[in-house]
């Protein structure tokens, strides 16, 4: 019973991190219809970027972030301005492989530029200091990790609901040509779209690169994992992708019970299982498939 | 008065019979290192007309190729070696396996639309990929070899079987699927990549379609897979099921031409000169081949083939109908 327990609460913590990772890769198919293939490959430059920030600056790790976020959503303002908004309306064939070449440059400028080595953000004891809670160990890290993924879930939601800024995002997915009638450039809205995408995904890096070992081809399982969240959760709310990356989580855990490599086997198949039996996700109300 | 018809079919399949016949007897006249290259030419040909075939007309692009090619690899190294069959006619056998795995997945992974369908087969190679390395009967992660069932067969004939087997699967394959693109079923493939709308309007089972096409794309990377690692005599789990293999077929296919049977030859033909060119350059070879890429998606999405047929009027494999007087 109390494995049963922890293996659920272990699970939950780590969903923490799928769920925030998985959270940017919704975002950026929500408002640009883009399946970001390199959606991982960023959270690893985003871990290599805090290496940087520490190697060459003063800033500690944990402080690496104020620069990481800012410096990520920059980047995927940059990316669309310049790659991806010529791609949009040209199906979704494209945007996709586009994303694909993007993840091979990736890996072999980090390998040019750091090597294939595994490295680690080093915070020290804040990696792995725990609280003990009814005699579980809580590591503070995932705990930190949840609690900053319900805060950021709860933030983009309240902004596509209740700002300004949200009600013109909705408006260019639903039909940009409408939009553009009422004078909306749809391709700022789509880099303004791809910049919170990639902030949120600095975050998620940030994390991952504090909490794992990373290495250039580390962001292909980061991918999959954002990706089984997404889908686990269904692609209609983003409630979903946190719920969704939750499940994962707890698969995740439950595998590692198994032996410690089979941790991601579990996922994939939750994953497939999830693909067989609800098509539509956690949060699906009957309907089935995918749009 | 104008006749809506099927250009002559023979002009293409003639010349690539008279190429197959002439390449046929290359192994009394070149060396091994020539013919293992051309290995490799062949069996990135039929892989790349396979993903061809998934993507450009039906429209759903598979970044998990490596499932089939590292289930081909693995069924033909599993029967030789634990089976004691000649792994030579242990080929076929690693596209059905292959094939099957496709039918079984096919159901789950059609639930995802479009780009979704991607990432969800890079998943279900990265399922056996983790499966294959736990698992002593295949080798766990140092993988199996070819080694000792092969000890009684000499280099020059093992270069020169594997060579023909090669040979065959890259003819046999465009062969068949020129036969099948040019058949009413090849039409109705057209008509689902054009408008799966209207093709479901004029009775055409777009489901059906779509899943046989990713089974039969499948069986032909199985085999692919299976003859490239019977090249090299050794398969591990990270090399077979690594997506670095949709990588390069996306790369061919893209560069050459999607949609086309000419465009995966000459994007086939296009890489294999650039590596041997610039393969020194390492890590900034790949960016380069990276940006290359993106660089043709962006400016010349219908690849190079495409780009000279409409220029030149060229076409060897002609699979559409053409307005003629």
């Amino acid at each position: 019973m109390n494995a049963v327990a922890d293996t659920l609460v272990q699970g939950l913590l780590l969903g923490g991190h799928f769920a925030l990772s998985g959270l940017g890769l919704a975002l950026a198919f929500g408002i640009m219809r883009i399946v970001n293939i390199a959606h991982g490959d960023l959270l690893v430059v985003a871990a290599y970027l805090g290496v940087a920030l520490v190697r060459l600056t003063p800033l500690s790790p944990l402080a690496a972030v104020l620069v990481i976020v800012p410096a990520m959503a920059a980047l995927g303002w940059l990316l669309q301005r310049t790659l991806f908004n010529r791609l949009v309306g040209q199906g979704d064939l494209a945007p996709m492989l586009v994303t694909f070449g993007l993840s091979i440059i990736v890996h072999n400028a980090l390998q040019e530029l750091f090597s294939a080595d595994f490295q680690t953000l080093d915070a020290g004891a804040a990696r792995t200091a725990s609280v003990e809670v009814a005699r579980m160990h809580l590591g503070l890290l995932p705990l930190a990790t949840l609690a900053l993924a319900a805060l950021v879930y709860a933030g983009v939601h309240a902004l596509m609901r209740h700002t300004r800024f949200g009600r013109i995002v909705r408006a260019t997915v639903d039909d940009p040509e409408v939009a553009a009638l009422m004078g909306i450039d749809a391709r700022r809205v789509y880099a303004a779209g791809m910049a919170l995408a990639l902030g949120i995904a600095g975050l998620a890096g940030w994390l991952y690169g504090i909490k794992s070992s990373f290495n250039p081809l580390t962001g292909g399982n980061e991918l999959l994992f954002a990706f089984e969240a997404v889908i686990i959760g269904g692609l209609g709310s983003i409630w979903g992708s946190f719920a969704g990356g939750l499940v994962l989580g707890i698969a995740h855990v439950a595998g590692t019970q198994v032996d410690a490599g089979w941790g991601a086997f579990a996922g994939h198949v939750a994953f497939f299982g999830f693909l067989f039996l609800r098509p539509g996700g956690l949060l699906a109300r009957g309907g089935s498939g995918h749009g | 008065m104008a006749e809506r018809r099927l250009e002559r079919p023979l002009g293409g399949a003639v010349g690539l019979l008279a190429f197959g016949a002439a390449a046929a007897v290359a192994p009394w006249f070149v060396e091994g290192s020539t013919l293992q290259l051309a290995v490799e030419v062949c069996v990135m040909i039929a892989m790349a007309q396979a993903w061809n075939l998934l993507a450009g007309y039906t429209g759903f692009v598979s970044v998990g190729q490596q499932a089939f090619i590292g289930l081909g690899a693995y069924a033909l190294f599993a029967v030789a070696v634990h089976g004691g069959i000649d792994p030579f006619l242990a080929v076929p056998l690693g596209g059905l396996v292959a094939a099957g795995i496709g039918v079984l997945a096919a159901p789950a992974l059609f639930r995802l639309r479009g780009p979704h369908f991607a990432i969800g087969t890079w998943v279900l190679a990265e399922l056996f990929r983790i499966a294959f390395t736990h698992s002593a009967w295949f080798g766990g992660a140092s993988g199996l070899t070819l080694a000792r069932v092969l000890r009684g067969v000499s280099p020059e004939t093992r270069v020169q079987l594997t060579y023909w087997l090669a040979l065959a699967l890259a003819l046999g394959t465009t062969l068949a699927l020129y036969a099948l693109l040019r058949s009413p079923w090849g039409l109705a493939l057209r008509t689902v990549r054009d408008n799966e709308a209207s093709a479901q309007s004029v009775g055409v089972d777009v489901a059906r379609v779509k899943r046989r096409v990713f089974v039969a794309a499948a069986f032909i990377t199985g085999c692919a897979g299976a003859v490239s690692y019977l090249q090299t005599m050794f398969v591990t789990t990270s090399a077979a099921f690594t997506v670095e293999w949709s990588a390069l077929i996306i790369f061919v296919v893209i560069i050459g031409g999607l949609g086309t049977l000419e465009g995966p030859i000459l994007g086939t033909l296009v890489y294999f000169a650039l590596r041997e060119l610039l393969a020194d350059y390492g890590t900034w070879y790949v960016i380069a081949l990276g940006a290359f890429a993106i660089a043709v998606m962006m400016i010349a999405p219908e690849g190079l083939w495409g780009r000279l047929a409409r220029a030149t009027g060229w076409r060897l494999f002609p699979t559409t109908l053409r307005l003629r007087r």
